[in-house]
């Protein structure tokens, strides 16, 4: 193995969260030696394809309390309510710090921020560059941070194991795509910053790369995943390739129509349709701006109904923009017409745009605090990989990109002072496990092997079994298909043929032990949604419909073992805010 | 099964390829791929990678035009594979290249080094005398101010632009269009102050001088950013600002 390197702080992923925490440390302690490591450069990461906004309270006509009302009912009372109210709190200061980082935000005539109504929302809060928010958020702070010189990047590397001695994580074991070499880096903090996996589903919006690997590098060294049952189906995805078109849609005043011509919305307890030509359409926690988990339902009933549109790649009902005209969409959606006319084949302004509930977002994910700090001494998680909670069991749409702000700074900042309490490393130890995951993943695919399997069959097969389990609604019978399904999958995802046995830039290899970190991600959501018997929120369960706060008001935490994953609880933390029903339309 | 109903349509792909650890030259292969109408040839690629051929290497992600990684010549030409459709190169065969004046890593994959050294270099961050304390709040801008920068602001890095470049395919040291262009993104916007500490490196001969106003650049730029726009603006800026600076007075309307 070749020298070993070596930092105080090291962030895995280069998205939203991940560079908004490298630039809280380099802030805060600028004789820190800080690096950052992405299997991609930072500016290929998801967060590049976030759209409709990012929320935090900015105009007078809000106020804090109905943010952090609306998350809480909109995750169905299952966020930790000091986390929220700490989001809420601190989210005006994060937006506007980007915006003087330079993120072009749109604006309102006199020169402030410009907001727009988004889901769940009660008031207009969303703040938005057009309908690339999450493209601008991620190139000013990516822009920002290379002026840190402190700041090392090993972009394309891809890190497999993390590195725990003493109870304490030390490090990572990483690939150096370029030349295949396997490397230890060693921290004396980590943060991961890696990501849902979305790709665990066949239908999503996600990208390529997002295969949750850092969530099931915490999993597999022993931190639990939590809530993992909550998966988000967007409302509006387009059929076939998935690709995203923004909430922002009907934040502007889309409306989504059946095969009748109808609004369907107000068959599913989400209000009563106004006129697209009133004042007042759209309206805010109504219809069309419901929260995503209960539209994604709602067109599953439709289906049922036999009101949706059977098409090529799948069912699908319409959005309707034709009413706000060429130039509105062209200056407040303009990605929308864009990826419309070349992924649908149909220009909004004339057309409706065919769309389907699609997986779009983990609420679930790593077991963190309200800092970021994991059950594993020395390991922080922020962003999407992570579950502080503030989502629950549904997330309110433009909260996600405003979390990677809060949330990265935290940890950043936590993360920072751990790495200078704790100065030693236990080298020999950790180079001995970094040389171990090397012979591992050398024995497991860069030998040539007789009658293995194609890793993208077993990805199918995966995808295939998520899909049927694990989709809006589920069931006992479903679920424990899907579970099993996983289980055989596991076992012959051990005996992989690679057609690539080569060191450079080796991306047969990356898809395998991608196909890892998805295995871990799909049993502990298929576990985790088996053994939550209650519907809530995202997570419907056809056989237990109804919410049960009794048994449920509490979050999942799914263990690995060497069999099926191990559920444990714990408590929500409710500060101001009792359960109560969730409506919306009234 | 009739055979009308078994026959599928195919295509040609022409891939290059080149493994660093094998070959001393590049060389081309080529395999016959389903054709589908909806399919780009990132799907095509795809297929290839899962079903028939898993050394084949190349970038991509986010597949819908926005991350920037799945840039190639297609047929002669920078695209984003993600966004080039089979149709349009039908009936096919189709060349499918690493893109132009970058050095090869392996196959598709080329090496960013120095693209990524250029970014840096003409400091796309805010630079100010002044920070306004978070307190105090939104830095003021008009649509129009946001206007006058925005268009640069829509570089994804994906480098097609590079690969069109005549000059930079032979000047190394060529800052190239997305660079300036986000030099000039910053530069424009009223946010910003830092157009002095950039100029030494924007008006230098690495700078838009070296540029010959080919207009290829903006001419595959799938955001249409116009990076030859972004260039001769800030040529006309340097221009403007040598010979003011023979002036003994500002003229009205010139001030900066």
């Amino acid at each position: 193995m070749a020298d070993d390197l070596q930092h105080d702080l090291l962030i895995v992923g280069g998205g939203g969260a991940g560079l908004r925490a490298v630039i809280a440390a380099a802030e805060a302690y600028p004789d820190l030696d800080i690096a950052m490591l992405s299997k991609v450069y930072p500016m290929r990461s998801h967060t590049v394809s976030a759209e409709g906004g990012a929320a935090a309270v900015i105009k007078e006509n809000d106020s804090l309390d109905d943010h952090i009302y609306d998350t809480i009912s909109g995750a169905d009372w299952l966020a930790d309510q000091d986390a929220v109210e700490a989001f809420v709190n601190e989210a005006p200061g994060e937006m506007i710090q980007l915006e003087h980082w330079g993120c072009p935000w749109s604006r309102e005539e006199d020169g402030s921020v410009a907001v727009r109504p988004f889901g769940g929302m009660r008031i207009r809060r969303t703040w938005y560059a057009a309908d690339k928010t999450g493209f601008h958020m991620l190139h000013a702070l990516f822009q920002t941070s290379l002026k840190y010189t402190q700041v090392t990047r090993y972009d394309e590397w891809f890190a497999t194991r993390l590195l725990v001695e003493d109870g304490r994580c030390q490090g990572v074991a990483a690939i150096e795509l370029r030349t295949g070499v396997m490397r230890v880096v060693k921290a004396k903090a980590v943060i991961l910053c890696t990501g849902g996996g979305g790709r665990v589903f066949p239908f999503t919006t996600n990208a390529a790369i997002k295969t949750g690997d850092g969530m099931a590098m915490a999993y597999r060294a022993g931190v639990a995943l939590k809530d993992m049952e909550f998966v988000q189906y967007h409302p509006t995805g387009l059929p076939g390739t998935g690709i995203l078109i923004t909430e922002a849609a009907r934040g502007e005043g889309g409306i989504l129509l059946n095969t009748e011509g109808r609004r369907y919305l107000q068959d599913y307890n989400l209000g009563e349709p106004l006129d697209v030509t009133d004042p007042s359409h759209p309206q805010l926690r109504s219809m069309e701006l419901g929260p995503r988990d209960r539209l994604s339902q709602a067109f599953m009933r439709e289906q049922e109904a036999g009101r949706v549109f059977e098409g090529e790649y799948g069912t699908y009902t319409h959005l309707d923009v034709r009413h706000l005209g060429e130039r509105l969409i062209d200056e407040r959606i303009p990605f929308v017409r864009e990826l419309a006319k070349d992924y649908a084949g149909i220009d909004p302004v004339h057309e409706p745009i065919p769309v389907r509930p699609v997986v779009h977002y983990m609420m679930g994910g790593i077991d963190t605090d309200i800092s970021g700090a994991t059950s594993l001494p020395g390991l922080y998680a922020a962003g999407e990989c992570a579950c502080v909670s503030i989502n629950g069991a549904n997330r309110l749409g433009s909260n996600s990109l405003t979390e990677l702000l809060v949330f990265g700074r935290r940890a950043g900042h936590a993360a920072a002072v751990w790495a200078k309490e704790h100065p030693d490393f236990d080298s020999a130890s950790i180079e001995a496990q970094g040389a171990e995951e090397q012979a591992r993943i050398a024995a497991a695919y860069l030998r040539p092997r007789e009658g293995g399997e194609r890793i993208a069959a077993i990805r199918r097969e995966l995808n295939a079994a998520m899909e049927s389990g694990t989709g809006v609604y589920r069931d006992q019978a479903g679920l424990e298909a899907a579970t099993e399904a996983i289980a055989g999958l596991r076992e012959r995802g051990a005996n992989l043929a690679l057609d690539d046995h080569s060191h450079s830039f080796n991306t047969e290899l990356t898809a395998a032990l991608e196909l890892e970190s998805l295995l871990d991600v799909g049993e502990a959501v298929a576990h985790s949604a088996l053994a939550r018997t209650e519907s809530r929120g995202s997570h419907q369960r056809s056989d237990h419909p109804e919410r049960d706060d009794e048994r449920f008001l509490r979050h999942s935490l799914a263990y690995r073992t060497d069999g099926a994953p191990r559920i444990e609880y714990s408590d929500v933390t409710i500060t101001k805010w009792p359960p109560a029903a969730r409506t919306y339309g009234s | 099964m009739t055979s009308e109903a078994t026959a599928t349509r195919t295509v040609t792909l022409e891939v290059f390829r080149y493994h660093p650890e094998r070959d001393d030259a590049p060389s081309f292969q080529s395999y016959e791929v389903p054709y589908r109408e909806e399919w780009v040839v990132l799907d095509a690629l795809n297929w290839l990678k899962d079903e028939v051929d898993g050394t084949l290497s190349y970038r991509w992600s986010c597949r819908m035009g926005v991350c920037g990684s799945c840039g190639m010549m297609v047929n002669g030409r920078p695209r984003l594979t993600c966004n080039a459709f089979l149709r349009e190169f039908m009936p096919g065969p189709i060349r499918v290249e690493p893109l132009r004046g970058f050095p090869v890593e392996r196959d598709m994959v080329t090496v960013l080094d120095d693209f990524m050294g250029k970014l840096t270099d003409v400091k796309p961050w805010m630079i100010r005398e002044q920070e306004q304390p978070v307190e105090e709040g939104e830095y003021r801008q008009t649509p129009s101010q946001l206007a006058d920068f925005k268009q640069f602001s829509m570089c994804i890095n994906c480098m097609l632009c590079y690969a069109a470049c005549p000059v930079y395919e032979h000047e190394d040291e060529f800052i190239g269009p997305a660079a300036l262009a986000l030099a000039q993104r910053y530069n424009l916007d009223s946010r910003d102050q830092g157009n002095a500490q950039r100029q030494e490196l924007i008006w230098s001969d690495e700078g838009i001088w070296d540029c010959t106003f080919v207009g290829e650049c903006s001419a595959v730029c799938p955001k249409h950013v116009d990076p030859a726009g972004a260039i001769q603006q800030a040529k006309v800026e340097a221009t403007n600002s040598f010979f003011l600076s023979f002036l003994p007075f500002t003229p009205p309307g010139m001030g900066r």
